[in-house]
């Protein structure tokens, strides 16, 4: 093969129509979109066999419109409630949701704690890059306290979330984060999550070098990568170190893999016993 | 149908109940909701029934995952519904907008209650007829049915979902807070005598990239996800293929007029209208629980000789405009009455522009029904 025919070994994956993308350069979206294809690959599935389902914000232009499957782009907040509908009327599908931190956490927190409660099987990706990319950089849940952004101009005065405290306490079967310094580590995650029956959640620290390493000095592309490469610890580490070690550290790796009643299983019990009573 | 989903026979029931009945007829097998009164019967009697006949309700967090989770459904390939009143459909109406523009087939039942704010849940008023029409941002076409009986609570919910399978589009079924709670006779047919639309599906093996599943103002097939068809769905501003195209206002003007025009030019298959104009000098034109009225004021009022007739909106959306017109030019003056402070009533001043005279009668107390003697005094008080 000459390079001039080299073909990306993803390209089946895209859409034909999906000729440009929306991403800016630098962006952590294309890292976390060839994870995720790879996981499907490697699991020997095809596309065929999902339903995508993405919000409002950079992050949900990753299925949207590149991943050439079904996919549901949504309005600001809601994909995990439309996901559930999809899930409901097609349980043999996989449904995935790829959308951001302020898409799913902000707006959308209700849907996220809620369709982790119930335990619905599907595979949530939240892409966390701490900011606002696509409206120019505003203060997100996920912003840390301090951080300058275009509408905390003296500093951010409020705590950030940990998004995966926060879906473990409401009850999902499978946790996990990693960072785009992470890519075989992430694939491997969510390959897993693919796989679990019941709602699994993985958190994507993803680089925003235009709307959030500019506006909020964190640096560039390269920089930030450096950044979650020495900050990072994993689970295991972390559980030997002390709190104020931790301090300003990112913890990442799989926090939760149980098995617990899945909703779609537990609806399909429920008809059983109605028709029996009918 | 099978499986007991049609409750063929006569029965004593609930505006509420029949209005679920009626989309279990129709094929619904995908209800969520959010409990408000006065909407909750219906979503009670789903979440009974739907099991039964292999169909899921779902009560979600709130009614913006509700109408969502709806929408997921339609998506899915499933018929697919909710029901609430004001406050949750004030809630849902990004979604409802979200539909519109993707094209889903849905039915939304906004059992009426008193507004604006939380005001009187269990009290009935007709608050929010032209919420339907106007509430989602942008500019769009909308389908909405105004029961006025527990019989018609069944078969316009039937017809909602078939207007909704047949146009792709969201339908709703604007009932009240005293038809949902009245109980009168309802006559269900058998299954084989209620008429069915499904929607048109994209053919398989086609290919979504060069057969249109959008903006066919004669309804393009849908792609139903879990079919292989790869079908990209978003509501931002696209294309006859579902592409996106958020740099044009051509591609804008094409994306709005498309979907105004598939509901504008079937306007005829959608608008169903009722009269007793026969001789008469003044109509009274009115919808839902309030058309009882009109119809014991017609029947008082003929009786000491009135020369007095009806005309009943059973389609609010597309507005009648052409038949009131019609109308309009039989009678010397149309009455409109309404359980509000006037929201029809413009548009039927519109439509019958000068060809007769218009006035407007609410009830004596906002959310009680009008006294028939207070509609025959406007009659007799009026001089055209």
């Amino acid at each position: 093969m000459s390079l001039t025919t080299f073909e990306h070994p993803l390209a089946k994956y895209i859409r034909p129509s999906a000729k440009k993308t929306a991403n800016c350069p630098g962006c952590g979206n294309g890292i976390l979109a060839q994870s995720i294809l790879r996981a499907i690959e490697g699991l020997g599935l095809t596309l065929d066999d999902f339903v995508f389902v993405s919000g409002i914000g950079c992050a949900a232009w990753i299925p949207s419109p590149s991943f050439f499957a079904d996919v549901l782009h949504t309005t600001h907040g809601r994909p995990i409630a439309f996901a559930t509908g999809i899930k409901a009327a097609l349980p043999a599908k996989h449904v995935m949701v790829v959308s951001g931190d302020g898409d799913l956490t902000a707006i959308g927190g209700n849907h996220l704690i809620h369709a982790a409660r119930r335990n619905i099987a599907m595979t949530v990706v939240c892409v966390n890059n701490g900011i606002y990319g696509m409206t120019g950089g505003q203060v997100a849940p996920t912003t840390p306290l301090g951080l300058t952004t275009v509408t905390t101009p003296f500093g951010n005065a409020e705590n950030p979330f940990d998004i995966c405290e926060l879906v473990k306490g409401a009850g999902a079967s499978f946790v996990a984060r990693w960072t785009t310094y992470h890519p075989r580590q992430m694939e491997k995650t969510i390959k897993k999550a693919i796989q679990k029956k019941g709602f699994a959640f993985v958190e994507v620290l993803s680089q925003c070098p235009v709307e959030f390493g500019r506006k909020t000095g964190m640096g560039n592309t390269v920089q930030m990568l450096e950044w979650y490469k020495t900050k990072s610890v994993t689970l295991a580490r972390a559980q030997g170190m002390k709190p104020e070690e931790l301090r300003d550290r990112i913890v990442v790796g799989e926090f939760v893999d149980v098995d617990k009643p899945e909703l779609i299983e537990t609806l399909a019990a429920v008809r059983a016993k109605a028709m029996a009573s009918a | 149908m099978g499986n007991g989903a049609v409750l063929t026979g006569r029965h004593f029931m609930m505006g509420n109940i029949a209005c679920a009945e009626g989309a279990l007829a129709a094929g619904c097998r995908f209800a969520a909701g959010y409990p408000i009164t006065p909407a909750t019967e219906v979503a009670e009697r789903l979440a009974e029934r739907l099991p039964a006949v292999g169909g899921t309700f779902l009560q979600m967090e709130d009614e913006i995952a509700s109408i969502a989770a709806v929408i997921g459904a339609s998506w899915g390939g499933m018929k697919a519904m909710t029901a609430t009143s004001g406050p949750g459909i004030s809630l849902m109406l990004e979604n409802i907008g979200f539909a519109l523009g993707t094209e889903t087939p849905c039915v939304i039942v906004n059992v009426m209650r008193g507004g604006p704010t939380t005001g009187i849940p269990s009290v009935e008023l007709q608050g929010d007829v032209v919420q339907p029409r106007r509430g989602s941002h942008g500019d769009y076409q909308i389908i909405a049915l105004a029961p006025s009986s527990v019989q018609e609570s069944f078969d316009y919910t039937v017809e909602a979902f078939n207007l909704a399978e047949r146009f792709r589009t969201p339908v709703f079924v604007l009932s009240d807070a005293f038809l949902g709670h009245m109980r009168e006779e309802l006559l269900v047919p058998s299954a084989d005598r209620i008429p069915l639309a499904e929607r048109k599906r994209f053919p398989a093996g086609a290919d979504v990239e060069t057969l249109p599943a959008f903006l066919d103002e004669d309804v393009a097939p849908m792609p139903i996800f879990g079919e292989g068809h790869k079908a990209h769905v978003t509501s931002s501003c696209h294309d006859a293929f579902g592409r996106r195209n958020v740099i044009d206002a051509s591609a804008l003007d094409v994306f709005i007029r498309k979907l105004n025009e598939k509901i504008a030019r079937h306007r005829d298959e959608i608008v169903r209208v009722a009269a007793d104009l026969e001789g008469s000098d003044v109509g009274l034109v009115s919808y839902g629980s309030v058309f009882r009225c009109a119809q014991a004021a017609v029947e008082a009022g003929r009786a000491e000789g009135l020369r007095l007739g009806w005309f009943k909106l059973g389609t609010i959306w597309p507005f009648p405009d052409r038949e009131l017109a019609e109308a309009a030019s039989r009678v010397k003056h149309l009455m409109v009455l309404e359980n509000n402070l006037g929201q029809v009533v413009d548009y039927v001043r519109a439509a019958a522009a000068s060809r007769c005279t218009v006035s407007f009668l609410p009830p004596r107390v906002l959310g009680e029904l009008h006294e028939i003697e207070d509609i025959l005094k406007a009659v007799r008080e009026v001089r055209p």
